[in-house]
């Protein structure tokens, strides 16, 4: 199932922000159990570098992810671990 | 009082506000545990918001900073942000001056 998530947050980025890159974790297995998973939604990390950043504060970008991710944060995700990049960061 | 308006006020009645899953002391969630711990480390007070404990404010405070997930962190009625933001500015350095700022602002306020 989590597979299918991570493709499905890959398609997402991709189409949204046009990366150049970016690496999607399933972290899932390590929250297994504990209160907040119960819901059954995933955790996931994800990096991912893209000229869409630059310029942008930390919460606007994590804001612009979590925009992406639409309808994805209510359900299949229970948290996101971001670290949202420029190209001159990288 | 409307629930977007308590957390209006606890966002701005408090120099440094936090909520999370659980309490600093026992936090139900490693992110909110993280975020919470980093808090304390920069050696002021702070207010928290155990949002499992309050089903109100755990519905609607995503839509109030328009932020879906906890925890969250409040700075001078600012949010900073969730556990990832809290973590990475702390490393920085930058989260211990925002706090100990924000802390002396409301001190001074207040006397």
């Amino acid at each position: 199932m989590n597979e299918n998530r991570v493709a499905m947050i890959r398609e997402k980025l991709t189409t949204t922000f046009a990366p150049t890159e970016l690496d999607i974790e399933d972290d899932s297995a390590k929250h297994a159990g504990h209160a907040g998973a119960r819901s059954g939604g995933g955790h996931f990390n994800v990096r991912i570098v893209s000229a869409e950043f630059s310029g942008k504060s930390l919460v606007e970008r994590h804001r612009m992810v979590y925009a992406a991710m639409g309808d994805a944060m209510q359900s299949d995700i229970h948290a996101l671990s971001i670290q949202a990049k420029s190209p001159d960061e990288a | 009082m409307d629930v977007m308006d308590r957390i209006k006020d606890a966002v701005e009645s408090n120099a440094v506000v936090i909520f999370m899953k659980g309490t600093p002391q026992m936090p139900q969630c490693g992110f909110s545990s993280r975020a919470s711990q980093a808090l304390s480390a920069c050696g002021e007070e702070f207010a928290y918001v155990n949002v499992l404990a309050d089903p109100e404010v755990f519905q609607n405070l995503p839509r109030y900073a328009n932020w879906p997930t906890f925890p969250q962190v409040y700075i001078n009625g600012e949010l900073v942000g969730g556990c990832d933001i809290t973590l990475e500015m702390f490393q920085k350095g930058e989260l211990q001056k925002l706090v100990k700022d924000a802390v002396a602002k409301s001190g001074a306020k207040a006397s």
